[in-house]
């Protein structure tokens, strides 16, 4: 049962993990950016979610309900101000751009809240969980995120297939020099592909931040999580990212089932060996 | 009615300077065909009027408005419409959303999705199928549909015949007529000279970047039009 156990738990893992990378996936699939300050940008969204939940008081659905919106306007602005200048440059600029974005980040946590670690008191929501039998209990906050990342990827999977401006996404994708010729503003374009990455990071950051504590520094080793779980499941599919992250998941906590200190290495593990023999990934996305 | 005027263009493509100085007017309602050898400057041309390329110097007028500076999406809202080198369909779309993403900015107009269906009968069986999938001249036509379903006052067609078998050039070329009428003015880079003296009611010859002959076919022989496409030099019988 405990093994059973792992598994549940790894599995409903992996949709966290599936949301936090969907935002790398999708900058990465729209415009060849790797966008090293994701994790940060996560991080943020996990110190926003304790100050205003300590400082107001106010519910979580309602933090959610600010941060995303938020974080969407603030990826549409760094696209559109920082990110849309470098890309002209190649790719080299965008990553030192993001590099650095990443670094000073994290230096104004730093100087805003201190190095200190901390945790998002959820309350009986983030600790509680049901019993399905003896020892097999599913936590709600688990059950929630796994839920939250499906709903989102449809979501986002309904809007790229069914939406005018979705299907230019996707065709900016493709070759954007054409979409340009149909019609597609490639600025706009790219400016609302970041603005979903950024709203997914969002929400990912407050789910992370329930389920693990985190410092101004944390960043860069979440974003490693979000490249694995990108990297296993494909680079470009919305599916194959759940897939990856679910992988991802799996692994670490089957790793940690046969001995803790294996945890973080499974999961490495697993990536590397997709890197080695199946380096598309397990799905591979329509645009990799 | 001048809908295209083109004045004292240049346009860079990389190092090169691959038009120079060219002047060209397109009448509404007409086909203008322009040919050339290869590297004359064709597809400059048409990449500078449909704005992906800007230029350096010179002025664009489409319609009575300067658009020389103009960036390629404004231009499509505008009325202009490329078929692009090579058809560029957008690989992982199926046909229909390829059609679709000409309608973005749609202009009022009477091409649709629909409208396209049954200029090539072909189409609606294969419309989920992926653009990747579909054979050269089906490219092609599925190219031409997502330019035409924009509604252009103006369509651009960048070698059409390129790398297709001639009974499906002809039958691409069948089509061209029923867009004319539809109220559609067309701009074709065409290699194949004889193809685009049959479609055309009028006809440029660019060579190194400059128009060297131009007028109606009828009007043009065979022997202008071979001098003109090679740059065969008239100069040491200039002199008489």
């Amino acid at each position: 049962m405990d093994w059973l156990n792992a598994v549940v738990q790894g599995l409903l893992l992996g949709g966290l993990y599936a949301l936090f990378a969907t935002g790398l996936s999708l900058m990465f699939g729209v415009m060849r950016v790797v966008n090293l300050a994701h994790g940060d940008l996560a991080v943020v969204a996990s110190f926003l979610a304790v100050a205003i939940i300590s400082g107001t008081g106010l519910p979580l659905w309602f933090v959610l309900c600010v941060t995303t919106p938020l974080f969407a306007l603030l990826g549409y602005l760094t696209q559109r101000v920082l990110l849309q200048r470098s890309l002209s440059a190649g790719p080299m600029s965008t990553l030192v751009v993001t590099f650095g974005l990443s670094i000073v980040i994290q230096n104004v946590l730093l100087e805003v809240f201190s190095a200190d670690t901390r945790t998002l008191d959820g309350g009986s929501f983030a600790t509680g969980s049901f019993e399905i039998s003896g020892q097999l209990s599913i936590p709600y906050l688990s059950l929630a995120t796994f839920v939250l990342a499906v709903v989102v990827l449809v979501a986002i999977q309904l809007f790229l297939s069914r939406t005018g401006l979705g299907r230019m996404l996707r065709a900016s994708s493709d070759d954007p020099d054409t979409a340009t010729l149909v019609g597609a503003d490639s600025r706009h374009v790219y400016g609302i592909a970041t603005a979903i990455a950024f709203a997914t990071v969002a929400l990912a950051g407050v789910m992370m931040a329930m389920r693990s504590s985190f410092d101004p520094a944390t960043g860069p080793s979440r974003l490693l999580f979000a490249f694995e779980a990108v990297v296993i499941g494909g680079l470009g599919s919305l599916w194959g990212t759940l897939l990856g992250g679910m992988v991802l998941g799996l692994t670490q906590s089957i790793g940690a089932q046969i001995d803790p200190a294996l945890t973080i290495l499974g999961g490495h593990l697993v990536f590397l060996v997709v890197l080695a023999f199946r380096p598309q990934g397990l799905l591979p996305g329509r645009t990799a | 009615m001048t809908l295209l005027s083109v004045r004292s263009l240049d346009v860079q493509h990389g190092q090169l300077k691959a038009i120079r100085g060219l002047d060209l007017d397109v009448e509404a309602g007409q086909v203008l065909a322009v040919i050339g050898a290869n590297g004359a400057g064709k597809s400059t041309l048409l990449r500078a009027l449909a704005g992906s390329n800007l230029p350096t110097a010179g002025s664009i007028v489409f319609n009575g408005t300067d658009i020389t500076r103009v960036p390629a999406h404004r231009r499509v809202a505008g009325g202009i419409a490329l078929v692009p080198e090579g058809r560029k369909l957008f690989r992982s779309l199926t046909v229909e959303e390829n059609l679709l993403t000409g309608t973005y900015r749609r202009r009022p107009g009477p091409w649709s999705v629909e409208k396209i269906y049954e200029l090539f009968p072909w189409m609606p069986d294969r419309r989920r199928q992926n653009a990747a999938q579909l054979s050269g001249g089906e490219q092609q036509s599925v190219a031409i549909g997502r330019a035409l379903v924009s509604n252009p006052a103006l369509i651009l067609v960048d070698e059409l015949s390129l790398g297709l078998a001639p009974v499906i050039v002809r039958r691409i070329y069948e089509v061209l007529p029923t867009i004319v009428a539809e109220g559609t003015t067309a701009l074709i880079v065409e290699q194949d000279v004889a193809q685009a003296m049959r479609v055309a009611d009028h006809v440029h010859c660019l060579l190194e970047g400059r128009s060297v002959l131009e007028g109606h076919p009828r009007d043009l022989t065979a022997q202008q039009v071979e001098r003109a496409y090679f740059g065969i030099d008239e100069t040491p019988a200039a002199g008489e």
